[in-house]
């Protein structure tokens, strides 16, 4: 496969993915401000900032962090390539340019995507608005993911599509678990109390794990079982450890010369496999987490190189 | 009205006395009884069809990857076989002359010693590659696709319009209409033999696999385009698919010593033919636009080390150019001893003070063109101009004559075509395309255009034409 075309195919899963988990982030965020005091109502809003790495950018507009802007700048921005606007405008502009590689289904699904997302005003996306918006983004990447699934023959094109979503979504988990890190409670006595009960749900909520913990623990909400989930439990298909082994499976599959990128994902693989989630706290949760998206970021730049050329 | 256009133009379905041509008459008994609804729901249909398929294409000016829909018209244009027969004759013998003159003036220039076209007309044509001179080519063709317009005067005679030699467009159309018709209309088929184009992809790949360096055995085949913001786009992709080759842009293209490779996710394949959709200026930065983006540096290189073909050949312009197109009549009779099966139009070349005289008394009659436009951009149609624009052409003219070419208004002939109060008649031209390899092939028909502004002699898509499904019928 032409390698500019698999990295077109790449990135436009990697953005129908970024666009998902960013709805994902912003509807537990405008879920979340609904409780605590103002001290936790601030943090709560700076957390999607912090997890998509965009504060800097978003307080470069100087305006206040109010769930309004939070919605502006990280949904309907044009100007912010990471905002949900921008995310289906390139997944559908990668697609366009590939269009005769994928299927016409996975064309039509982009196409109407977009079309839509075109249509959205700002006023849609007030009070109530906004979580029907959200919930319409994840349904379009399902749809997406779904019908990619379903028609695409496994070949490169397939191969580049699921590294693309799998690698965005680890980093996406990775970003979210970590932002608790970030988030603290008003004092060590909350530790545990409703507040803290109220932010591991919002944050099991946000990828779609609140059902799974239940039925996998069948306990109360305890940090470390939320941290074991996310990252070790390889039944929860938005965990690290089921990312990586989708990420390992597409690369396997892949033929080429490259050693570099295959033997990192071995490797960040094996590591999610033997580990244990005693001693990741014990190094700390935060510092795991940070080598974890520090690796997943070079095994991007390493894939790059060897397939995708280096546009 | 009626009575009138047949009288005026040749209308392609009904004779002089309005009696339905023999080659029409299924059509048009079809036409009589069936329902006007039905033929208009299955237009609706097409037009949906059209657009969930994607078959667009871009207009230069509008808004960057503005997509616009061809109008597709579901009356198609019939030929006898018999008179396709003759046009694919003359078409064999043109684009033979054509390829065998670009031959020549890149190597001994025979045909400038013996005087047929004047040295300067050649040599000093911004469309003359001197880089060409002595490169040698597989079978010696240079324009392995050609597109020959041809429109049907008033005699009932064809005449060739424009010969275009470097990358006519348009043929995913011929294809992608005959397609359409036959799911819309599938009871027509039965009712008389519509011969098939839907091979021309499978003549194309032979034709440049026949066109590979020799010494390739299995020869990789890749179609170039300029990106998916062209204009023509769809027809690169498509081709390409119908191929089953790689549609590759400039970046996926590199050269290492004087050979093509395409950078694939499992390293470098070698490339031995390439399909090009890039004008000349913009194929290698190192030999021609230094500016261009689209290129590959270093593929001319290759190209003259004769390690890599191109379709079509670098500097066939010269050939197609519209003030070497008078002397296409005497480039037959120069190489292949013949008379020419097809007319051209009589044309007044403007740089000739003679030619320019007659051209400026007579503008509000003429059709002027530029020398090297296409797609009916900076062309004046005379009868149908108003004064001011007939003011500042007659003040480029004098500006600038020898980029000028004009000719008589021909009077494009007709057919019947849908329009907003039912069918009437619309001026159609035609568009063959001919492919050149070891041998000469063309499938039977072509792309028939069709202006659809009533009276509108301009065809072009750009421009509101539209198109229909060309017939040649046994």
């Amino acid at each position: 496969m032409l390698s500019r075309v698999a990295d077109r195919i790449y990135w436009m899963s990697r953005q129908i993915e970024r666009a998902e988990n960013m709805a994902r982030i912003l509807g537990v965020t405008s879920n979340m401000v609904l409780f605590g005091t103002r001290e936790t109502r601030e943090q709560n809003l700076l957390a999607p900032l912090t997890i998509t790495d965009s504060a800097e950018r978003y307080f470069e507009q100087k305006k206040p962090v109010t769930l309004q802007g939070l919605v502006d700048f990280l949904a309907l921005d044009p100007g912010n390539p990471s905002s949900i606007y921008s995310c289906l405008r390139s997944a559908r502009e990668n697609g366009h340019a590939v269009r005769w590689q994928i299927t016409s289904e996975m064309w039509e699904s982009l196409n109407t995507t977009w079309l839509e997302m075109k249509k959205v005003r700002r006023a849609d996306l007030s009070g109530g608005g906004a979580t029907k918006f959200f919930d319409w983004v994840k349904d379009r990447s399902h749809l997406f993911r779904g019908v990619t699934y379903g028609t695409i023959m496994r070949g490169d094109a397939f191969n580049f599509s699921r590294l693309g979503t799998f690698l965005e979504r680890g980093d996406n988990t990775a970003r979210i678990l970590d932002v608790k890190y970030h988030v603290h409670l008003p004092s060590v006595k909350d530790v545990g109390g409703a507040l803290d009960h109220y932010q591991w749900t919002a944050l099991l909520r946000s990828v779609s794990s609140f059902e799974t913990y239940r039925t996998l623990y069948r306990d109360q909400i305890f940090p470390i079982k939320v941290a074991q989930l996310l990252i070790l439990e390889r039944r929860m298909p938005r965990s690290l450890a089921a990312c990586l082994d989708q990420v390992t499976q597409a690369m396997d599959r892949i033929e080429g010369h490259d050693r570099a990128a295959k033997r990192l994902a071995g490797e960040l693989h094996a590591r999610l496999t033997h580990a244990d989630i005693e001693e990741i706290f014990q190094g700390g949760l935060h510092e795991y987490l940070t080598e974890c998206i520090a690796d997943m970021n070079e095994l991007g730049a390493r894939i790059q190189r060897a397939y995708l050329g280096t546009a | 009205m009626r009575g009138l256009l047949a009288r005026q133009h040749y209308d392609e379905m009904r004779d002089a006395q309005g009696q339905v041509r023999e080659h029409f008459r299924a059509l048009s008994e079809w036409l009589a009884e069936t329902p006007a609804r039905r033929v208009a729901e299955k237009r609706r249909e097409a037009d949906l069809l059209f657009h969930r398929v994607g078959i667009t294409f871009a207009v230069y000016g509008d808004e960057a990857g503005a997509e616009r829909l061809i109008p597709f018209d579901t009356i198609p244009r019939i030929l006898p076989k018999a008179e396709w027969d003759e046009l694919d004759n003359g078409l064999k013998q043109r684009v033979d002359a054509l390829n065998r003159f670009l031959h020549d003036i890149y190597h001994d220039q025979e045909i400038l010693k013996a005087g047929v076209i004047p040295p300067e007309q050649v040599l000093k044509n911004p469309g003359f590659q001197r880089e060409m001179r002595g490169v040698e080519l597989p079978n010696r063709v240079y324009s392995n696709i050609a597109g020959i317009d041809l429109v049907r005067h008033s005699d009932g005679k064809y005449y060739v319009l424009e010969d275009n030699l470097r990358t006519p467009s348009g043929v995913s159309y011929m294809i992608e209409n005959r397609k359409m018709m036959m799911r819309l209309f599938p009871e027509l088929f039965e009712r008389q033999t519509v011969l098939p184009v839907e091979h021309y992809p499978a003549l194309l790949l032979e034709t440049l696999r026949a066109s590979a360096p020799p010494r390739v055995r299995e020869p990789v085949v890749a179609v170039l385009t300029p990106g998916q913001y062209n204009s023509a786009y769809f027809e690169h992709a498509f081709l390409a698919q119908q191929m089953g080759v790689e549609l590759v842009e400039g970046a996926d293209l590199f050269t290492k010593d004087n050979f093509v490779y395409m950078r694939t996710t499992s390293g470098r394949q070698r490339v031995d033919v390439i399909y090009r959709r890039v004008d000349d200026a913009y194929l290698d930065p190192l030999a021609f636009n230094k500016q261009s983006m689209l290129g590959v540096p270093g593929l001319f290189a290759a190209y003259r080390a004769g390690n890599v073909s191109l379709a079509n050949a670098v500097g066939t312009g010269v050939a197609d150019d519209k003030s070497t197109y008078p002397y296409v009549p005497e480039m037959i009779r120069f190489y292949l001893k013949e008379e020419p099966i097809l007319a051209n139009v009589p044309t007044w070349q403007c740089k000739k003070p003679e030619d320019l005289k007659v051209v400026l008394e007579k503008l509000g009659e003429l059709v002027v063109k530029e020398v090297q436009g296409s797609g009916g951009y900076g062309m004046l149609v005379g009868p149908s101009a108003s004064k001011s624009e007939l003011a500042a052409f007659r003040k480029l003219l004098k500006a600038n004559p020898s980029n000028y070419i004009a000719q008589p208004t021909l009077s494009l002939s007709t057919c019947p075509t849908f329009v907003k109060r039912g069918v009437a008649a619309r001026h159609v031209d035609l568009r063959p395309y001919v492919l050149s390899g070891k041998e000469v092939k063309l499938v039977p028909g072509g792309l028939t255009r069709v202006a659809l502004k009533e009276g509108s002699l301009v065809v072009n898509s750009s421009q509101g034409g539209g198109t229909k499904d060309t017939w040649v019928v046994e």
